[in-house]
């Protein structure tokens, strides 16, 4: 998909910086922040920034992979649930796509994911490494 | 709201039907539907498509197909739920005529799929994913459902052989289908050797780009019993949503919407799952199938797998599924889909199913599942054949 710049900035809290929002009746916290607490209609909320620890709740590697991945496929992408409970979809980086497995404890990176559009914007954000330390 | 009632169903050629446009796909289906039912008008029109926009470059789908089929002035339009859009052009023409708004309408569905390239087509299909939060991270259809399909073997053990067991079951079906896109038969080890797409789904775990469209006439009882011909009477129908991200969902093992879809359309009908005696559900890949099975309450959680090698969902087998082939052997034109499952539960309630693939018990109730994306909506009906 033809991807426009405005439209990656206005992702960059998320993508740069994994901004969420708590909200304040029910305590719980969304990623992407969402305007209205699903529960409770309450909009009410604050900005709260996600745990960067993890471990892989599903995953599969995508061996054919659209055109703006040609470069890096096969790669793994995951469902990550983080410290918190919050859950979120990103690629894995910096591992074996063979050695990728449910329960796996991974790290939150900041790394490029893409080029946008037909001129190339690179488009940076988070990415999962397995625990190294 | 009064009985609606189903007369008449036609079909496109499908598959890559590089002779005719998105226009003439449409047409094609919309004629034979007319002519099979013996109407003489119809009051207005619904065309399911996802996304003429991107597939065709062209939008303004409704006033553009009822131009070309010769009904210029006709209430027409167009809609949408990504993979479900047949679904909901259907329960829209349901509405229509169930409220009395109108007595004959004309539920269809198109998607021209092959006048793109397979990434555009990818890319196309990706639009029913969550843009920012799935696709921008390289998320792909066949990525999304396979992540399922790992969860769902770690939960409750859902093996290969269990997945190519839908595969081989539904091309078997699909090969006495002849409008199918891919009508033969296939061995185990062919599906079991074929190209990884996304693990653990191969490519012949996952349904194909297909040009096609599909109509059916929706009229009064009145109407259907004048025009002489078999018909069935609506039921049920239901429809709901769910999160449109995977990551969201409590458990992604199931297919929330298609319960909650299921249970609405059977509280409608007044019927328990246990009284439906064939369905067509969303094959878009193999784990889809076993997944929704278990989603509508047909089976256990996790038992669905087995009892398709033990031969359960075959055509002779205790809940025939997919007997049209289903998405995987008959083709998935995205909007077509959902008004084609309704044209094989009207072929198979009223005995009209093609070259052996009649399901011998003679079922009286049907059911249909469409579904959106990775399952962020679904919708059901429940169809009986008029005695």
């Amino acid at each position: 998909m033809t991807m426009f710049s405005s439209r990656n900035w206005r992702e960059y809290p998320q993508r740069y910086r994994m901004e969420a929002v708590k909200f304040k009746k029910s305590g719980l916290t969304f990623f992407p922040p969402r305007d209205i607490d699903p529960t409770n209609g309450d909009v009410e909320c604050e900005k709260v920034n996600l745990p960067d620890i993890g471990k892989i709740l599903t995953f599969t590697v995508v061996r054919i992979a659209p055109a703006q991945w040609g470069d890096v496929g096969p790669y793994g992408i995951a469902i990550v649930e983080l410290a918190d409970g919050t859950r979120l979809m990103g690629q894995m980086t910096d591992v074996d796509v063979n050695e990728i497995k449910i329960g796996m404890e991974v790290r939150v990176e900041f790394r490029r994911v893409q080029q946008e559009g037909h001129h190339g914007v690179l488009s940076y954000g988070y990415k999962f490494v397995p625990k190294w330390w | 709201m009064r009985t609606v009632c189903v007369v008449g169903v036609g079909m496109s050629k499908w598959g890559e039907v590089w002779k005719r446009s998105f226009r003439q796909l449409f047409v094609d289906a919309a004629r034979n539907a007319i002519e099979e039912s013996g109407v003489d008008h119809i009051d207005s029109l619904y065309v399911g498509c996802m996304s003429g926009g991107l597939f065709a470059g062209q939008e303004h789908v409704g006033a553009i197909m009822a131009d070309y089929l010769g009904m210029p002035g006709i209430p027409a339009m167009r809609v949408e739920s990504a993979c479900a859009s047949g679904g909901m052009s259907f329960r829209a023409a349901l509405l229509d005529v169930g409220s009395g708004m109108s007595d004959i309408v004309m539920a269809a569905g198109v998607e021209k799929m092959t006048d793109i390239d397979g990434d555009e087509a990818t890319a196309a299909l990706a639009t029913a994913a969550d843009q920012e939060y799935e696709v921008f991270h390289g998320a792909t259809f066949p990525g999304l459902y396979a992540m399922m399909a790992q969860a769902h073997m770690a939960k409750h053990g859902t093996t290969r052989q269990m997945l190519t067991a839908v595969s081989v079951k539904n091309h078997h079906n699909g090969s006495m289908n002849p409008v199918a896109q891919y009508p033969f038969k296939l061995k185990p080890e062919t599906v079991e050797n074929s190209v990884m797409v996304a693990d653990p789904l191969r490519i012949l775990d996952c349904s194909p780009i297909t040009d096609g469209a599909a109509a059916v006439i929706v009229c009064t009882e009145e109407i259907a019993k004048k025009l002489g011909r078999p018909y069935l009477k609506v039921l049920g129908s239901g429809l709901a949503t769910d999160t449109i991200q995977l990551a969201q969902r409590d458990d992604m093992t199931t297919i929330k919407s298609a319960t909650l879809a299921s249970e609405r359309a059977l509280k409608m009908a007044g019927k328990k799952i246990s009284d439906i005696q064939c369905v067509e559900v969303h094959d878009c890949f193999t784990i889809a199938e076993l997944m929704v099975l278990e989603s509508v309450g047909l089976f256990e959680p996790g038992k669905a797998g087995m009892a398709t090698v033990a031969g359960e969902t075959a055509l002779d087998g205790r809940i025939p599924v997919n007997p049209s082939g289903g998405l995987k052997s008959k083709g998935h034109p995205v909007g077509a889909t959902g008004i084609a499952q309704i044209i094989e539960i009207y072929k198979q309630l009223t005995g009209q199913a093609e070259n052996g693939r009649q399901i011998t018990s003679s079922p009286t109730i049907g059911m249909t599942q469409n579904m959106g994306g990775s399952g962020a909506s679904s919708v059901v009906h429940i169809l009986e054949v008029a005695s």
